[in-house]
């Protein structure tokens, strides 16, 4: 009997410190094709698929979570989850409060998209989601920035005629150009920002590495350029 | 969930919309009225609770116990709820665990604060990082109602505070002169009688309570709002077997729809309540029949 106590509770041991490997993934859920939630429900998209992989090669027992962008670096260091995997661009500015990986997607162009190609994207009112490297972007330059919360705002401002343009990532874009049957256009292109990281608590460090070295793994056997040219099409710029 | 579904661009009309309506994603928007409808049923009743220890602390003889009742009615009101919301569950939150941090991990030598972050040990993650998703959003939920009920009670308390102060002299100075003392002058006459002058007062707060749901997104719980917007907004092909443009006008209408029987049905309850609660007293809304 006493042996039986004694193995059960080293069996709770054991699992209780597997179990201690929960790594919570941040992620907004409203970005196609970086995460969107799907038709099931879930989270979905091209970094459900990067983080799963990670997790998988880190060893680490990951749960997806989605949390409003606004909130999104608050909830991180607050400690309501580990990482912040949405897309989120490497700059300085993050920096100083968070900590990121290196990059798992190389620096992609932010365009322009527009009702038509003569918009005054210089000038005019442009909308961007709050608190991203487009906002930033506009907010220095000489045009009108309106920011909306959801990326999704920001396309619903340039068909209703309220922005001139929207500026967003590339690849978020493209879709709704391809599909708008001429009705949406690129009217210009900029380069801003870095890579995309992955977001983690300063005071993390054995998290980062492990990260790191599982980034490092997909980079170093080319799975992570064959999943940014499946999710991102054929001229994704790769490592 | 029909097999029909399988191949949603082969459909059309009603049968596509069938379809449409009851993908996973819209299990989550109709299980999400649940939330928001269980929320309001057990926020009405704490923080009529909330208000009720308030308005009777702000009555007190005893002075600190007073100032304590009408500083938590003052404080709480002033504040507005989106601050209150944002700041108020995270500070719970790093509250609850900073005491379990401290039962849990005396041994402990890192700062809780390093920086921006916030750090205690992984026993004390409140709940357990490992612990399942359900467990995380109870816990959101938990905090949510708390939340509510201290900033709906807050309210609340100063409404039967009124109440309270709106009931006749006379009532309990004949309740004296039958020899009750003063804590069954309080709850054999003064309560049940004060509810007639509280009742429009709470009635407007379970309205606006009812409208303030959308809150609970800033928590991290997906309510009615937050699916309506992102099942409406439009949808490209390349990410869903549903493609659609922007639909959000109808989510939302479907919204308006669902406020406003809500408020219907709250009006026909409270009225019967009112009447209840008048029946037989000396006011002009309890004319005894």
């Amino acid at each position: 009997m006493k042996k039986l106590i004694l193995s059960a509770a080293a069996l709770a041991l054991v699992t209780g410190m597997a179990m201690a490997d929960t790594v919570r993934m941040g992620t907004e859920g409203a970005y196609p094709p970086y995460n969107f939630i799907n038709d099931a429900g879930e989270v979905d998209g091209f970094e459900r698929v990067l983080g799963d992989e990670l997790c998988a090669r880190a060893s680490l027992d990951c749960e997806w979570v989605t949390n409003d962008w606004d909130s999104i670096i608050p909830n991180l260091v607050s400690g309501n989850y580990d990482t912040i995997i949405a897309g989120m661009s490497i700059t300085a500015e993050r920096d100083e409060v968070i900590d990121f990986t290196q990059d798992y997607i190389p620096a992609s162009p932010s365009a322009y998209m527009a009702m038509s190609m003569d918009a005054d994207i210089a000038g005019g009112v442009i909308a961007a989601q709050t608190a991203t490297i487009q906002a930033a972007f506009i907010a220095e330059g000489g045009a009108t920035l309106v920011e909306f919360a959801t990326p999704e705002e920001t396309l619903a401002a340039v068909k209703s005629g309220e922005a001139d343009a929207v500026l967003a990532d590339k690849d978020y874009l493209a879709p709704f150009v391809d599909e708008s049957g001429g009705e949406l256009v690129f009217a210009g292109e900029v380069s801003i920002g870095g890579g995309v990281g992955m977001g983690i608590r300063e005071s993390d460090a054995e998290l980062r590495e492990k990260m790191n070295a599982a980034i490092q793994s997909m980079k170093d056997d080319g799975t992570l350029n064959a999943l940014i040219l499946e999710w991102f099409g054929e001229d994704a710029a790769t490592f | 969930m029909f097999e029909t579904c399988a191949d949603p661009s082969q459909l059309s009309g009603l049968k596509w919309l069938a379809c449409y309506l009851t993908t996973g994603k819209h299990m989550g928007f109709y299980s999400s009225f649940v939330t928001v409808m269980v929320l309001l049923l057990i926020t009405a009743p704490v923080s009529l609770a909330f208000g009720f220890a308030g308005a009777t602390a702000a009555r007190a003889q005893f002075a600190p116990l007073r100032w304590l009742g009408k500083g938590y009615t003052s404080i709480v009101r002033g504040v507005p709820d989106i601050a209150f919301f944002l700041f108020f569950v995270i500070a719970l939150d790093q509250g609850i665990e900073y005491l379990r941090h401290k039962v849990k991990c005396p041994g402990w030598d890192q700062p809780i604060r390093q920086g921006n972050d916030f750090v205690v040990c992984t026993e004390a993650k409140m709940p357990l990082s490992s612990a399942a998703s359900w467990v995380h959003e109870s816990y959101g939920f938990a905090l949510a109602v708390l939340t509510f009920a201290i900033v709906f009670g807050a309210f609340a308390a100063n409404v039967l505070y009124g109440g309270m102060r709106a009931v006749p002299r006379a009532q309990l100075e004949t309740a004296e002169a039958y020899g009750m003392n003063s804590r069954q002058t309080f709850w054999r006459v003064l309560v049940p009688q004060m509810w007639v002058y509280a009742l429009p007062g709470l009635s407007n707060l379970w309205m606006i309570l009812i409208k303030a749901t959308p809150l609970l997104f800033l928590l991290g719980i997906e309510d009615i709002v937050y699916w309506a917007r992102e099942l409406g907004g439009s949808k490209t092909a390349r990410f869903t077997a549903y493609p659609h443009g922007d639909w959000r006008m109808w989510y939302f209408l479907a919204l308006l729809v669902f406020y406003l029987a809500l408020t219907r049905v709250s009006e026909v309850v409270l009225g019967r309540l009112m009447k209840r609660l008048t029946h037989g007293q000396a006011t002009s809304g309890g004319v005894t029949s």
